[in-house]
């Protein structure tokens, strides 16, 4: 797939899920033993056109995915290169046992999509909205983590995954008006985060659908003559800690900025790592709390949680009172 | 060697290579000490993997990978002291390695770990899983045209597992004719009969109006099994053995006797076991 700009605005039109489903179209004629399953989301995975093209690389699981993740995992023994995916609850923790001897344990190499993670499905509740995903499967080795920032860093990612030789975990996030992150194509590589904004002083870590977030709350702050630096933390795992180390010796002050739950996430990431370094900094999270709260639209949810970039700037020019 | 001749040799290879494979969990089971062993469960799937190790794995050895030969999940990985001297019994490591079970750095732990130099190709033990993993394997073998066979060796305790149900689903919509599930059904559970824990009445009747292919055997007749393995339905349908068997099998004091579901096996009781065998 070559990322024009023409292709680039295409993704950003029509959302990341659908951008998901045509990266994968576009893949089957690359990559022969592609295997796709899903578990009863065709539709909401941007996969109807590829499950009606390509049938032989298609498994409909039904709503079962304990077994999609076994069937895929025998799929992937046998050098089949998989896909898997589902909501992200049910992509992650309703199959987590099956993630770990699978995947994790026994190594079969299969990349998970975990759709409308985060706090999108709030007007759905907390049965389809996602904030441990990230820490869940983070707890398990062998698995990459990536939570992309906008669509074309979705289909860069899964690209990516594919060809690598260890599981992944991609989380999805965000409604389907994606704004885009990157105007045009760059170098993703699983581990290396990316900068969005080069400042000073003041470090913005983020990543998914709060880049954005983050990076409007950045252009608010430049006006008011603040002018903090944002990393796109997209690999979750693996990490590069020497690399990460060296980024935040250079700022007075960190903040994360995640839409999970502040246990686990990209906030514990960064927090370990600085700890285990000995790196004497604070760092503020921008995350959920530990508690299922009311459930709303996206926007009401995100603002619930001040993770809107007008409660994003404002916090951080408290904190430099 | 004409039919009936071939048929009775074949049928005492098997015979010795389940009294061997005995033989080797009442060692291994002795040299595990005070770590104990899956005992009563192992002892009645004898027959069963003797029977597919003997009659479809036999070349197993020279096909480390995954090319044109049939495959063998354990999916109940409890089981594996009769898979594990299977496993030595073709060649893929000597007799003395089964000492090492449950050893500190060993790589023949409690339940499979996956380690395709020593033929064990997956690692399981979390029940319930074995199944699913099967359908991958028997999907990719019908895509890759092998004619072969894909089997997969369950408990009837880990029948309670709801991912069985998943699998046994999905199966019979797939036409995998190629795949092959084999209950041990042994009666017991960990702590108790099926009957006590979670009663599977019905089992058959399940498993047929899931759409499956039934065949009932006695788990402990080479026969009866070689004749289940073979037989040949007019359909596409997945095929399951529901294998009657007797845990323990083999003993006088282990037979149906759930106390052996895992347990300490001391010199004592190994000396009379040996006897009992050799008898």
């Amino acid at each position: 797939m070559i990322f024009d700009k023409k292709t680039i605005n295409k993704l950003a039109m029509i959302g990341q899920r659908a951008s998901f489903g045509l990266v994968l179209y576009d893949l089957v004629s690359e990559i022969d033993d592609l295997m796709v399953l899903t578990a009863d989301v065709s539709t909401s995975a941007g996969l109807d056109r590829f499950r009606k093209n390509f049938p032989n690389n298609y498994i409909d699981c039904g709503i079962a995915e304990q077994n999609m993740m076994n069937i895929a995992a025998g799929l992937a023994s046998e050098n089949f290169n998989v896909v898997t995916t589902s909501f992200a609850p049910f992509q992650t923790m309703r199959c987590l046992e099956q993630i770990k001897v699978n995947l994790g344990y026994m190594k079969n190499k299969v990349t998970m999509v975990g759709l409308a993670s985060g706090l999108v499905l709030g007007p759905l509740g907390y049965t389809h909205c996602c904030i441990e995903d990230l820490s869940v499967i983070r707890s398990i080795p062998n698995i990459n983590i990536i939570s992309p920032s906008d669509t074309l860093e979705t289909a860069k990612a899964t690209i990516a995954c594919l060809k690598n030789n260890q599981s992944s975990y991609i989380r999805l996030t965000g409604g389907a008006n994606r704004p885009k992150i990157y105007e045009e194509d760059y170098e993703f590589q699983i581990g290396m985060p990316v900068s969005i904004i080069q400042g000073e002083d003041i470090l913005i870590i983020s990543n998914g659908q709060m880049v954005h977030n983050a990076k409007e709350a950045v252009n608010f702050l430049r006006e008011k003559k603040i002018y903090p630096s944002l990393l796109n933390f997209h690999t979750l795992k693996p990490i590069n800690e020497n690399n990460l180390v060296n980024i935040i010796k250079n700022y007075k002050l960190i903040f994360t900025v995640e839409e999970h739950s502040i246990i686990g996430g990209l906030f514990s990431t960064i927090a370990e790592t600085i700890a285990k370094n000995g790196i004497n900094k604070k760092i503020i999270p921008f995350s959920i709390p530990d508690s299922y709260s009311n459930s709303g639209n996206y926007d009401y949810m995100i603002n619930m949680f001040k993770l809107d970039s007008n409660s994003i700037a404002e916090r951080i020019i408290n904190e430099l009172r | 060697m004409n039919e009936i001749n071939k048929e009775i040799s074949k049928h005492s290879l098997i015979k010795s290579f389940a009294k061997q494979i005995r033989k080797d969990i009442l060692r291994t089971a002795l040299n595990a000490k005070e770590n104990s062993s899956h005992f009563g469960g192992s002892l009645s799937t004898v027959e069963i993997i003797s029977c597919i190790f003997s009659e479809y794995l036999d070349f197993y050895k020279n096909n480390e990978n995954i090319g044109d030969r049939h495959r063998f999940i354990l999916s109940k990985g409890h089981g594996c002291l009769a898979y594990y001297a299977a496993l030595s019994e073709l060649g893929f490591f000597e007799k003395n390695v089964l000492d090492t079970f449950e050893q500190n750095d060993s790589f023949l732990l409690g339940h499979p770990v996956i380690n395709r130099k020593y033929g064990i190709e997956f690692s399981t033990g979390s029940l319930g899983m074995g199944l699913g993993l099967g359908i991958g394997l028997a999907l990719s073998i019908l895509k890759k045209k092998f004619d072969k066979k894909v089997f997969v060796l369950l408990g009837d305790g880990e029948c309670n597992e709801g991912s069985v149900w998943e699998a046994a689903m999905f199966a019979p919509n797939r036409e995998l004719y190629n795949l092959i599930a084999i209950i041990d059904h042994n009666k017991f559970q960990q702590t108790g009969s099926n009957e006590e824990i979670m009663d599977l009445k019905n089992l058959s009747n399940k498993w047929l109006s899931f759409g499956w292919n039934i065949v009932e055997v006695n788990g402990h007749d080479i026969n009866e099994l070689l004749d289940a393995f073979n037989k040949k339905f007019e359909n596409t349908k997945p095929k399951l053995i529901i294998a009657n068997t007797v845990k323990g099998k083999g003993f006088s004091f282990s037979e149906d006797n759930n106390e052996w579901h895992h347990r300490i096996l001391t010199q004592k009781t190994y000396d009379d076991a040996i006897e009992e065998l050799d008898k």
